[in-house]
């Protein structure tokens, strides 16, 4: 028995790159589509709705951590501002690595790059350049 | 399905050139959504800043009007397929499958079109 080939359970894979880079495209997509759409409609909204409501979205989503307070009731909200600050450098870095992966698809959909090393390498470089993408992208926002 | 004709056997099933559907149309909403969402990365790191002012008066130009109205056409449609794959994957009983089928429809149209509203409001000159 020992020596079988174990059955394909995701308990006793042993983790490679391609696995770990198909999942992050499955987490990151749908982490965009039930998080991401949201942001994206309440921005919208946000906007037609006048001055006060854009501030209140920004205020939310982007707040300013040096004004936040940290007293009595005021900790809750601070809690949830500094997460939602989380949430939209998190849904800038999922959509960077929803599009590397993406990318990696369509050439993998034409029936390329699937050379073990090739593969084993785009794998790993798709993430890691998406890493760079948010970091310029947040350094061109912020720098400017 | 069908009462037994060889047709009514194969039709819907994959063998009659649908099957590839759903899977062609999540790759042809993914190229709209990396045009789209490149105009968007872009919009964002070229516009002087995000202030209230700024954005209202950039979506409401024609172009950039459309194209948020399309990029929310594009990612809603390719969200509902991804998650779609999702439920199908992970939800086994089908009475649970039917409602979270619903629950997507309603909030990828709905979201949709508030989304939509909301840009033909500042467009057509509707801001508060």
């Amino acid at each position: 028995m020992a020596n079988r080939p174990l059955s394909p359970h995701l308990q006793i894979w042993k983790w490679g790159p391609h696995m770990a880079v198909s999942i992050l495209h499955r987490a990151t997509g749908d982490g965009m589509a039930l998080i991401g759409l949201g942001v994206l409609v309440w921005w919208l909204v946000s906007m037609a709705s006048g001055q006060a409501a854009y501030d209140n979205f920004t205020g939310w989503m982007w707040a300013d951590l040096g004004a936040l307070e940290w007293s009595g009731a005021a900790i809750a909200t601070s809690l949830i501002k500094v997460l939602l600050k989380i949430v939209t450098i998190g849904l800038s870095w999922a959509f960077f690595t929803h599009l590397m992966s993406g990318l990696r698809h369509f050439v993998l959909d034409i029936g390329a790059g699937y050379e073990l090393n090739t593969n084993k390498m785009w794998s790993i470089l798709s993430p890691v350049i998406a890493i760079l993408l948010t970091a310029g992208f947040w350094a061109l926002i912020l720098l400017r | 399905m069908g009462n037994g004709t060889s047709i009514g056997k194969v039709r819907g099933l994959g063998s009659s050139h649908h099957g590839a559907h759903h899977w062609l149309l999540q790759r042809f909403t993914a190229v709209g959504n990396v045009v789209l969402m490149g105009w968007l990365v872009a919009s964002f790191v070229l516009l002087p800043d995000l202030s209230y002012a700024t954005v209202v008066d950039w979506i409401a130009s024609p172009v950039s009007a459309t194209a948020m109205v399309l990029l929310v056409i594009s990612t809603f449609w390719h969200a509902r397929m991804g998650l779609q794959v999702l439920i199908e994957d992970y939800v086994q009983d089908s009475g649970t499958k039917f409602g979270l089928f619903a629950l997507l429809n309603i909030a990828a149209f709905g979201g949709g079109a508030l989304a939509i509203f909301s840009v033909a409001s500042l467009a057509l000159g509707g801001a508060a």
